[in-house]
């Protein structure tokens, strides 16, 4: 029989610990000056260094150890005056030294903590997550194991080798167990991730797409009895790709730890890989015989002791922390919760406030970024930020609007417009012959022989049903191809039909 | 033409009197004459080496301004990468492997039209003291044929007493320059750590590992060294501050006022009769000379040996795990069906010898959790004491001296069975390389008992090089005026030599 999450958090108290794995998007490798743009011909982004060839030598990417200082500072971290490289050594083919130059026991940012907020039962509450340390490390290649069922490297015919991705630096940001958070620990973990992206975002350090695996996360979870002082044995769940599934895999993994722990079994000490589909987790590799990596301090690098007053600088050039920045947006422009959370969501703040900043009113703004655009991006199934519209375009569109250049109907072709390429929206009104209809006397004679042509109709607006003045409008506006002020027509419309329009 | 030193060598290029083709056409035939016995080399690039002295000589005859040793042929260290030409490090795991890339010293020498004969011999990946450990067969020392030439850069050593080549590189992680250069009555020098750049020389231990120049005297030993030296961006660990002004030391060879320090600890008990006669010897000489000669304690060198062999083989256990068959080199047992993991294994198993694997193998187990803090840990701290000891001990003197060695060259095979026996023979060279600092070999005779040449150990602090080339220099005049000729003038004739 199985449990429901509400079973779960009545007798047990989940503790998480969360690992977040960040690419940073430096434009040369961790320890060569190999590029690492997404998506090149396998192989063609490497040199001796990042192939391990013998005989070549690692150094240091100064951009990333400051990329990663800058991380260190946003989550209130100390930095460490000196720190070191080490190597974790193990065998596997995607990787070239078999050994990963990482930081182990002289990490360069420790002790530092990220305050979320969710909403619970007894309204908004801050959560503070503390963060244990911030390393850097390399990346490994990647396999591709062809033939065989699993995609897995057991059972497949041959394996591919890219060393693209072979050194492009990771930053690992660790927390310190966190207990406390009771029956929220699946939302509050979700929270973390995002203030972290967006943090990450913010400091302009990474890409921080989770689709893309530049943010990965790694879920611990352990179980003990409410009120007991002893951690229950955790899972740990590899490279959950999306916030919703950082959710979805603790929810998972609180109530299969339950279920084994009321029927008296324990709970295994593994990895384990979440499952898109089916939100649960399946087994990866047990960890009950701990692999011993060996760490030992790299030789090859000297030690890194960054400048004191190199690191204020940074930390006087940190951005705002973008939950203050949402908080400061969302008074000045007057948003509700919910429309403020849906911008979020859609990942369009950034874009509204760009907008803003060119003089459109937030509102405008806001509704064209979360209506037509968002809507003309599902359908093609494209992001927002890829589409060919920028807050430029959008700031034009509203002014023009507001100047009575353009009435809603005609603004949305020309966002069509720019979104189809085809330039800007001067260009795309040039081009398309787009113009409002301001002329009476133009209208006037559309009015007249839609009124001609349909004289019951009219007739029926004469005698005061309003309502039938619809059919009519709509004929008219067909008639001047859409480019009148529908609002305008009305008022001569009823005016002709000896209607008072107020 | 080539028992000369490169620096004569040098000097009739300049002049005309003879091309670099002439005099490396002369060093080829040499070594086709004398090769077949001697085994120092275990690629000659013939072909290459001919090509790159044509281009010297045309360079020279039209005028332009070259390097000091610019035509002057050497021999390379295995374990250094040279584009396009092979490089095994004396392992069959990299056999046919060809680099894609020049090590910065082979750059350097190629900036300084330095002409490149081949790649010599050695332990396989540079972890021996006798050259017995590539997997190619032994090197013979000169001086005797049935004996070693030391190691690991044997091949480099024997290549000059063999007069093959006059200059050559050689690496020394825990001796492997000085050690064949005292057993071959030639100079070897290994810089301070940093000093010469590591990118391009097949790790065995990094924070041991330096590359060094080999010759016959110290003056071409000086030049080799200037040319070679200074920072590199692509080592981390390089050293960014000018050269030592080692030719100028090594010209004007003057210890006037200088304070020789005499390590207790690396003389008397275990050191040969014949060793530590040479060594008194030199001193007088030095002291002759106008050194003042005191006595320094290092009392931590005891545990030099101990520690080196957890660090050196720590550090190789890493090293090595890329020779995994994947991109380079060896790959056994890559048949239908067989995983990856079992390609690794095998190749492994066939592609390192004895000495390699046991190297792996202790290193291993010395980083293992549970292990780390006694082995690792323990030989870290070691070797901060050395360096106090060193730093202490250069307060009293200005440069420290040994001998290079406890004994003279012994018997090929004599010691391949007992690693402790071998390890001991670089008891008075680990330390230089624990504390990072300069270390020199030059000859300082013949011991009665063997007639084999014995090595004078000269220490120097960090970035002090040009020290030791001072003393070197006076000592080589001392005793060049004191036998008449040089000590190799003594060597034995080889067959078909010229």
């Amino acid at each position: 029989m199985s449990l429901t999450y509400d079973d779960v958090i009545a007798k047990y108290e989940p503790v998480l610990g969360l690992e977040v794995h960040v690419e940073l998007n430096t434009k040369s490798k961790m320890f060569c000056g190999c590029s690492t743009i997404f998506g090149a011909e396998p192989n063609t982004q490497t040199c001796p260094v990042c192939l391990a060839l013998p005989g070549a030598l690692p150094t240091v990417n100064e951009k990333a150890i400051e990329s990663t200082i800058k991380i260190g500072l946003a989550l209130n971290c100390s930095i460490a005056p000196f720190s070191r490289f080490a190597r974790k050594n193990y065998f596997y083919p995607d990787m070239p030294k078999n050994f990963q130059i990482s930081q182990y026991d002289e990490p360069i940012c420790v002790n530092g903590f990220v305050d979320v907020e969710i909403e619970t039962d007894e309204g908004p509450k801050v959560f503070r997550i503390e963060v244990e340390r911030v390393h850097m490390e390399e990346d490994t290649g990647k396999s591709l194991h062809v033939g065989g069922a699993t995609g897995r490297i057991h059972g497949a015919e041959y394996s591919l080798l890219d060393y693209n991705r072979a050194g492009i630096p990771l930053v690992e940001i660790v927390t310190k167990i966190v207990p406390g958070t009771g029956k929220y620990a699946p939302e509050v973990a979700r929270a973390y991730v995002a203030e972290l992206r967006d943090i990450l975002r913010s400091l302009g350090v990474s890409d921080v797409k989770m689709e893309q695996g530049s943010l990965r996360c790694d879920a611990n979870v352990s179980l003990r009895l409410i009120g007991a002082e002893t951690l229950g044995t955790r899972s740990e769940t590899k490279n959950v790709n999306s916030l919703r599934s950082v959710e979805r895999a603790i929810r998972g993994e609180m109530i299969r730890h339950a279920e084994l722990l009321n029927k008296g079994e324990r709970v295994v000490q593994e990895t384990r890989h979440f499952q898109e589909d089916t939100g649960l987790t399946r087994s990866g590799r047990s960890k009950e015989q701990a692999e011993d990596y060996r760490y030992f301090p790299e030789p090859d690098l000297v030690p890194v002791a960054p400048d004191a007053a190199w690191i204020e600088e940074l930390r006087a050039a940190l951005p705002e922390r973008p939950s203050i920045h949402r908080k400061r947006l969302q008074e000045q422009w007057s948003v509700p919760d919910k429309e403020m959370a849906a911008m979020i969501n859609a990942d369009v703040l950034d874009v509204v406030e760009a907008t803003v900043a060119l003089g459109a009113d937030p509102a405008k703004a806001r509704s064209w970024w979360l209506g037509e655009i968002s809507r003309i991006a599902n359908e093609k199934d494209m992001a927002i930020k890829d589409l060919a519209i920028a807050a430029t375009d959008v700031a034009e569109i509203v002014a023009l609007v507001n100047a009575g250049e353009l009435t809603d109907k005609l603004a949305r072709q020309v966002v069509e417009g720019v979104i189809a390429g085809e330039g800007k929206p001067a260009a795309v009104i040039a081009a398309r012959g787009i113009k409002v209809v301001n002329d009476d006397l133009a209208l006037m004679a559309a009015i007249e022989s839609a009124c001609a042509a349909q004289p019951e109709t009219a007739q029926k607006v004469r005698d005061g049903h309003l309502p039938a003045a619809g059919a009519l409008i709509g004929a008219i506006m067909k008639e001047t191809k859409g480019q009148a002020d529908a609002a305008r027509v009305r008022e001569l419309l009823l005016g002709h039909l000896g209607q008072a329009t107020n | 033409m080539i028992r000369n030193s490169a620096f004569d060598m040098a000097g009739k290029l300049a002049s005309g009197e003879i091309t670099s083709v002439q005099l490396t056409q002369a060093h080829l035939d040499q070594i086709t004459a004398v090769d077949k016995d001697v085994h120092a080399f275990l690629h000659v690039d013939t072909q290459g080496a001919l090509a790159q002295a044509a281009a010297v000589d045309a360079k020279r005859k039209s005028g332009e301004k070259l390097a000091p040793l610019a035509g002057v042929p050497l021999a390379l260290k295995d374990v250094m990468t040279q584009k396009g030409i092979p490089t095994t490090c004396g392992s069959k795991i990299l056999e046919g492997w060809r680099p894609p890339y020049d090590s910065t010293v082979v750059a350097h020498l190629k900036k300084n039209d330095i002409v490149i004969l081949g790649k010599t011999n050695m332990d396989e990946f540079a972890m021996g003291s006798s050259t017995e450990n590539s997997a190619y067969g032994p090197t013979h020392n000169p001086w005797d044929l049935t004996r070693i030439p030391g190691g690991s850069g044997g091949g480099s050593a024997a290549s000059l007493a063999a007069f093959e080549a006059p200059l050559a590189i050689g690496t020394d992680t825990g001796g492997s320059i000085r050690q064949p250069a005292a057993v071959t009555g030639t100079v070897g020098v290994k810089p301070t750590y940093g000093g010469v750049s590591r990118y391009g020389l097949v790790a065995f231990s990094s924070s041991l590992d330096q590359a060094g120049p080999c010759a016959r005297t110290v003056l071409d030993a000086a030049l080799l060294h200037e040319a070679i030296a200074g920072h590199d961006p692509k080592d981390s660990t390089s050293i960014n501050a000018p050269v030592p002004a080692v030719v100028a030391a090594a010209k004007a060879g003057n210890v006037k006022g200088m304070r020789i320090g005499v390590v207790k600890e690396l003389n008397g008990d275990g050191y040969q009769k014949g060793v530590r006669t040479r060594f008194e010897e030199s001193l007088e000489l030095l002291a002759a000379a106008g050194a003042e000669i005191v006595e320094v304690s290092a009392p931590n060198f005891e545990y030099a040996l101990a520690a080196y062999y957890l660090i050196a083989p720590s550090e190789c256990s890493s090293n090595l795990a890329r020779f995994d068959a994947m991109r380079y080199g060896l790959r056994v047992g890559d048949t239908d069906g067989a995983s990856a993991e079992s390609v690794m294994n095998l190749t492994r198993e066939v592609g390192f010898g004895r000495e390699v694997k046991r190297r792996i193998i202790l290193g291993t187990y010395a980083l293992s959790s549970g292990y780390y803090d006694a082995y690792y840990g323990s030989a870290q701290k070691v070797r901060t004491l050395i360096t106090q000891d060193f730093n202490k001990a250069f307060e009293k003197a200005d440069v420290l001296v040994s001998p290079t060695c406890p004994t003279t060259a012994f018997k090929i095979g004599e010691k391949a069975n007992d690693p402790l026996a071998m390890y001991l023979n670089d008891i008075a060279t680990i330390p230089v390389n624990m504390a990072g600092i300069g270390g020199m070999s030059l000859p300082s005779g013949l011991a009665e008992e063997d007639g084999l040449p014995v090595g004078f150990q000269i220490m120097s602090p960090v970035m002090k090089d040009d020290r030791m080339y001072s003393v070197g220099a006076a000592l080589e005049a001392a005793l060049l005026s004191k036998w008449g000729a040089p000590l190799l003038s003594n060597i034995p004739a080889l067959a078909g030599s010229k």
